[in-house]
Formats: structure tokens, sequence, C-alpha cells
């Protein structure tokens, strides 16, 4: 049976965040109460029967190697096989490559040693609830050398103009890759191609010093590669800046996209935390909210994500926001539009607010 | 491998008075609190009182139970040359029975015990709702020199013909202990958790093991030949909340006692923490028009209607109109539009088709409704 191994290459993304990618990277930023980014694409990959991934960790890994742990939540803490976490760390002395390809170089231990003949590669930006297993159907079938997951939104917002876009012929073969901030059919990140060739296109950029694996070693060559693409059509939602990280995540609030992206198809898994139901006291109430578990509740809640273990007290009035893991909400405390990073405290009866759809930033352990 | 004290945790009980709640379930394996299962307390107790040594005997209806405690990794009990083991009866050379009594289960144990070579053993049940430091126990049965320690509770004097009742000195030596007494001396209530020296303990029970017409109970038997024979025997005094969920009305009081804002930190208490299982449902999602009024609520639940003082195990789904008072639903359950409980118990995965009303008459136990019963009510 031909399988695939999974690589999460978060070398090449930014950290676009602004106060929120100060101490972490972009992949372990929270996400929908109780999430981080990179568990939608670990959980998609494991859901697809992949057994091994790596992740080329860049910079600020601290919070993703707390997160992703020995892979257990994923399933992923394997006897053989399972997930690496592979921070740069370059020992070669006559290495050199550049860009992401020094992850490539020094890590294709990795590749060799897999058991898979396919190579899966996923950055963390694509929020989906989806398993691969017809995207790689579909590669095989067609015998391509590379396969491209796209997808396309009705609306085109801020956060799909980043994204390469993505023409193709009509039986589906990629006919050119732009950054044409008019086009629909975006390129999602993701991508399939074997081993092989994978680990022939790296040679050849590193080579020719080249720095990027996709850019130089796939679009570059987009005349001389089969290149098919496979398009998605489930939910999914895209981040990479503050203000497209905020609605996204309010978007979750519409119990239709809730239910699309968290109960079609699997679990979308996450390191576990052991917390208490979430207590509401007398006085507490919410309204359309999303809540994760161990929050200790005596305010009220409208329209706003609460992470594991806030506490909100009496009299707190909290709208629009999102606020994250072990923060405090005082008493008569006021926000609107504002995002509240982790550990953060708000003390008693302070007012914040932020612009509607442009949230106002508190950077973890606060105190306001 | 040497270990100074090995704990027996007695959880093959089926707990008959909680009728439909362990129809196919054993009693420890009966969710509690919107996420845990009753076992978990016990459990929890043991881990934070660091005792890694732990044997559970199960019985009756055991495939959730063992599928709960699996290896004990929530506890941290998964370990490499202790830890958890689920002891369930079994047949060898010299044929094989069940359990037949909380003493004949750990007779029948006897090899597992002794692979560990302890001093002590600490005998609990997986039957109660408390948080308890059992290593401060053992420290007290160190420093009295004491054979055997019970632990004790103080309970009203109205209550005392319920319990076990021991008789001590002011230096807490026991006695006297009386079974379920009429007219008792004393309101120091045994909790069934006992420390015995392992020497003298495995004496008892084999020796037990001959008497024919002996129920093979700790407290019937094992305790009342100790007393006779001259044992040291010693109270524990416990102090804080203890709660016996033996009956529906006890466990739906237990539930109630959540919200407490005294009692609340049995379960979210972050310095004795209560592990369990946890699932991977997304977080949960309070609709517009939702009314949440002292309320425990889970992962995964989605929440139209309103929710007063009740418990809501992950994945239940509240629809809109509907009203939940007083109420305990367990996990996957669905409350369709326009219900109205109040004071009721809904199991794992029933659904309550729009329009219907159970309340329970407050002189009466909670009802608990299930698959089964749900078609009469709707009918």
């Amino acid at each position: 049976m031909k399988t695939m191994m999974g690589l999460i290459n978060l070398e090449p993304e930014l950290d676009l965040y602004e106060e929120l990618t100060y101490f972490r990277s972009g992949a372990s930023l929270p996400f929908a109460g109780r999430y981080r980014l990179i568990d939608f694409t670990l959980s998609n990959m494991v859901h697809s029967s992949i057994q091994e991934v790596a992740i080329f960790a860049q910079n600020k890994y601290r919070s993703l190697m707390d997160h992703v742990g020995s892979g257990a939540a994923w399933d992923l803490d394997r006897r053989h096989g399972g997930v690496f976490i592979l921070p740069p760390d370059w020992n070669d002395p006559t290495d050199i490559s550049k860009g992401d390809l020094r992850h490539f170089h020094n890590n294709i231990d990795y590749f060799t040693r897999g058991k898979s003949e396919y190579v899966l590669i996923s950055g963390s930006q694509f929020i989906a609830n989806t398993s691969y297993d017809d995207f790689f159907k579909h590669h095989l079938d067609q015998e391509a050398d590379v396969t491209l997951l796209t997808t396309s939104y009705e609306t085109l917002l801020p956060e799909h103009e980043k994204f390469i876009k993505v023409d193709t012929d009509s039986d589906g073969w990629v006919t050119s890759l732009s950054h044409d901030k008019k086009k629909q059919r975006l390129f999602t990140g993701v991508y399939v191609l074997h081993r092989d060739l994978l680990l022939e296109l790296v040679q050849e950029c590193i080579a020719h010093y080249k720095s990027n694996l996709f850019m130089d070693g796939i679009m570059a060559n987009l005349d001389q590669l089969k290149v098919q693409a496979y398009h998605y059509d489930g939910y999914s939602a895209v981040v990479n800046s503050v203000d497209s990280y905020y609605r996204q995540n309010m978007k979750l609030l519409e119990t239709e996209n809730y239910k699309k992206l968290f109960l079609s198809g699997n679990d979308i898994l996450t390191k576990i935390g052991n917390q208490a139901p979430t207590i509401y006291h007398s006085g507490a109430n919410s309204t359309n909210s999303l809540i994760a578990t161990g929050c200790e509740i005596n305010g009220e809640i409208n329209n706003s994500i609460i992470f594991r273990d806030v506490k909100v007290a009496e009299d707190a009035v909290i709208n629009n926001s999102i606020i994250m893991q072990h923060s405090t909400v005082e008493s008569g405390v006021h926000l609107d539009n504002v995002i509240v990073d982790k550990d953060v405290i708000i003390t008693k009866d302070q007012a914040l607010q932020g612009a509607n759809g442009q949230p106002f930033v508190i950077p973890k352990r606060k105190t306001i | 491998m040497k270990k100074e004290c090995v704990t027996m945790l007695l959880a093959g009980g089926k707990g008959t008075r909680l009728q439909d709640l362990t129809k196919d379930l054993a009693k420890p394996a009966v969710p509690f609190g919107g996420k845990y299962r009753i076992i978990d307390f016990a459990l929890s107790n043991c881990a934070n009182s660091h005792m890694h040594t732990v044997g559970v005997l199960t019985q009756y209806s055991p495939l959730e139970l063992h599928q709960h405690i699996g290896v004990g990794k929530p506890w941290d009990l998964d370990r490499m040359h202790h830890g958890l083991t689920a002891l369930a009866p079994f047949t060898k050379d010299s044929g094989g029975s069940w359990y037949n009594g909380t003493a004949d289960a750990i007779t029948k144990n006897i090899d597992y015990v002794e692979r560990y070579d302890p001093e002590y053993v600490l005998v609990i049940s997986g039957d109660h709702i408390y948080h308890m430091d059992y290593d401060k126990m053992l420290q007290q049965h160190k420093e009295t020199g004491a054979d055997v320690t019970i632990s004790v509770l103080e309970v009203p004097w109205e209550d005392t013909s319920r319990f076990g009742i021991l008789n001590t000195a002011e230096d807490l030596r026991i006695y006297d202990f009386e079974e379920k007494p009429t007219n008792a001396t004393s309101n120091l209530a045994s909790m069934g958790i006992y420390i015995f020296n392992w020497k003298l303990l495995k004496k008892y029970l084999l020796d037990d093991a001959q008497q024919t017409d002996s129920e093979h109970d700790f407290g019937k038997n094992i305790i009342p030949s100790m007393l006779r024979d001259q044992h040291n025997l010693f109270a524990y005094r416990f102090e804080g909340y203890w709660k016996d969920v033996g009956t529906i009305q006890s466990y739906w009081e237990a539930h109630m006692d959540l919200f407490d804002k005294d009692l609340e930190k049995l379960v979210s208490n972050k310095d004795w923490r209560v592990y369990s299982h946890d699932s991977q449902f997304p977080p949960q999602l309070i609709e517009d028009n939702a009314v949440i009024d002292q309320a425990l609520i889970n992962n995964g639940c989605i929440v139209s209607g309103t929710v007063t003082k009740s418990i809501l195990s992950e994945n239940v789904h509240i629809a809109e109109g509907a009203t939940v008072n007083q109420s305990i639903i367990f996990s996957g359950a669905r409350i369709g539009e326009n219900v109205h409980l109040e004071r009721v118990i809904v199991q794992e995965g029933v659904v309550i088709p729009p329009n219907n009303t159970v309340i329970s008459d407050p002189n009466e136990e909670p009802i608990i409704l299930s698959d089964e019963n749900i078609k009469t009510i709707h009918n």
C-alpha cells in the first residue's frame, strides 16, 4: 500500500500576528477556545493514516514543543514513526544550503529512514477538518509529480490575498501559479509528492543556491513537472494577521460554521489539560459564545471566545472578545473588541475597547 | 520490588440502590460531575497522596470500568515497575470463583500484594466523593504503632444508625465497633478506609477464608475478630467533605453541592486535582437565546435553552425553548425543543423528544430517564 509521511514546514511562515507572536510561533497560536493552529494540520494528517510527521521548527518553538510533546494527543507517540520536532540545528561544515532547504538538507535522514514513499507537505495556516486520503488518491490516479490542495472563498478577504493563486486547464493540470489578488482559487500550502522527487528537487535547489523549495523547486519548474490541483470545498479558514485571526475565530460563533468545522468529520485533536467542566455561578450569563472548560464565570459574556481556565468575576461584561487561557477578568471590567492573551489580569473596573473588526491586543502576562 | 504500602481499591460492587444507573455499569464507573466517574476521586486521592501501587478489584459489569482505568494513565499510574493493576476474578489450577465479600477479594489477590512485599496495605473503595491525603493517615498509623487504622468521620447523631460506628478512647484507640447501632454511644463513623499491617492482615484473611459462616467482609468479620483478639486499632479523624453516593437521592445531592461556593473546589481544586479521561470535543457553544444560571458545562455541549442549577456532561445538546433545572445530564444526551426537566437524571445518549415535561416529585428520589423509560414517558 502506498502511504505518506507528513512534513509541517514552519520555516517559510512569518510571525504575522504582532503581540500574539512575540513569544510563540504562528503555528502555536491559540485558536477557537482550546486549539493551537497546528492542531488542524496534525489532526488532518493522522486522520489520513499518516504515522510519521516531522515539524521543521524555525524560531520561538518553546510553546510548540510543549504543546506537541510526545505527540500522544494525536496518537503519534509511536514505537516506530510518530512525531519529530526538528529545530534548526546545522552541523554540516560543508553545507551551502539556504532558506528552508537548510532544513531539508540537515534532516535528510527523516525522509530516507521513513517507511513511506510519499511526502505530504503543509504549513500551519490552513484550518479545516478533513482527511487527505482523497487528495492522495487523486495524486496517484493522475500519476502527477506534484499535487496541490486548493480551495476558494466566496468573498476574497485580505487574508486570502497573500496566498498563491492557481490556474488549471480543464483536466486539473496547473498552468500558472501567481500572487494575482483577483483570482479566487488559492493554494492552501498543502501538497504531496514522491520522496525521490522531493530529494531530487532539494539537491537541485541547493546546487543553484536557491532558498525556497516550493518557489524555486516547484513553481519555477512548472513547465517540466506534472502538477495537478485537487480542490477542497469543505469549510476552511486561513489566518495570517491579527485581523484575520480575530475574524476567523468570530466566524465560529455561527452555529453552522461551528458544526462544519468541528462536528463534520473527525475530532480535531489537541493537547488535553484535565480541566473541570466550566462552572457558571448565579449572576453569570453567556450568549452566543464559545467557552472551553475549567472556567469560572460570574459575569456576562456575549459574542466571545473564552479559552480554558479563565476567571470572569461578577459584574464583568465581555463583548466581542477573545480571552486566552489562564487569564483573569476582575469585577466590573468592560471589554469590547479585545484580544486578551494568556495569563493576563484585567483589574477591577477597567474598561477596554478596540475598534470594530480591529481588536485591541493585550499581550501575554500583562496586568492591566 | 519492595513497596512500603500497597493500595487495594474495592471497585467490584454493583451499588444496587443506584437502580438504573448501575444497570450495566459498576458503581465506581457511574459518571459524576459532568466529566468524572465516581472512582476518579479515589484514584486521584491515590495519585495526590503518592500511593503509586494500586490494585483495583473489579467484578460487576467491568467493561466500562476497565476501559476507563486502562493502565492508569490519567492518574500517572502507568509506571514501569508498579502503578495500577486491574484485578478481576480469575481461575487457576485449583479452580476459581467470584469475589465473595470485600475480604475475600483481597485474599484471592494475596499473590499480587506479596509481589511488593509491603509493610502496610491501604484498603479503600471507589464509591465516595471526597479528597483525602492517605499519606497523612499512614503517618499516623506509623506514629501510633497501630496494627490497624480506620478512617472515621463525625456524622450527625441521627444518622449513626446508617453507619459502622467506632467507640474510641481519648487517644483514638478503638475499643468497640458496632455495625449500624440503634443506640449509638459515639458518632464516629467508619469511612471504609483501612490501613493494615500486612503480615497481620494476611493471617486474618487466611483464617477468615476457612470460616464457612463468615461473610468475608472487613466491617463484619475481619475488624471485629481483630478487636476481639485485642490488637491495636486506632481511628484516624478525617475532616472535610465526604459523600457516600450510594442512593439516587445522595447522588443528586452531591451534584447540587457542586454549586455551593464552599464545596465547588471538589472538582476544580488546583492543589488537589481530580483526574479523569479527557476527550476531544470542541468548546461548548452557547447560542443566542441561551440562559445559564448556575451550571457546570463540559466540552461539546450546544445550549440554546435555559439551564439552571444543572450539570451537563460532554456533547449534550439543549434545544431552544427547553428548560433544564436541578438536573444531571450524561454525555451525548439530546434535549428536544420545549422539553422541561426538573430534578431528573438523563442517562448517556438518551434523546428526549420535543414538548415533553418530566418533573420529579420533591418527596421522591429524582427520576432517571433511560432509553427504555423515555418511550413510556413520551407516549
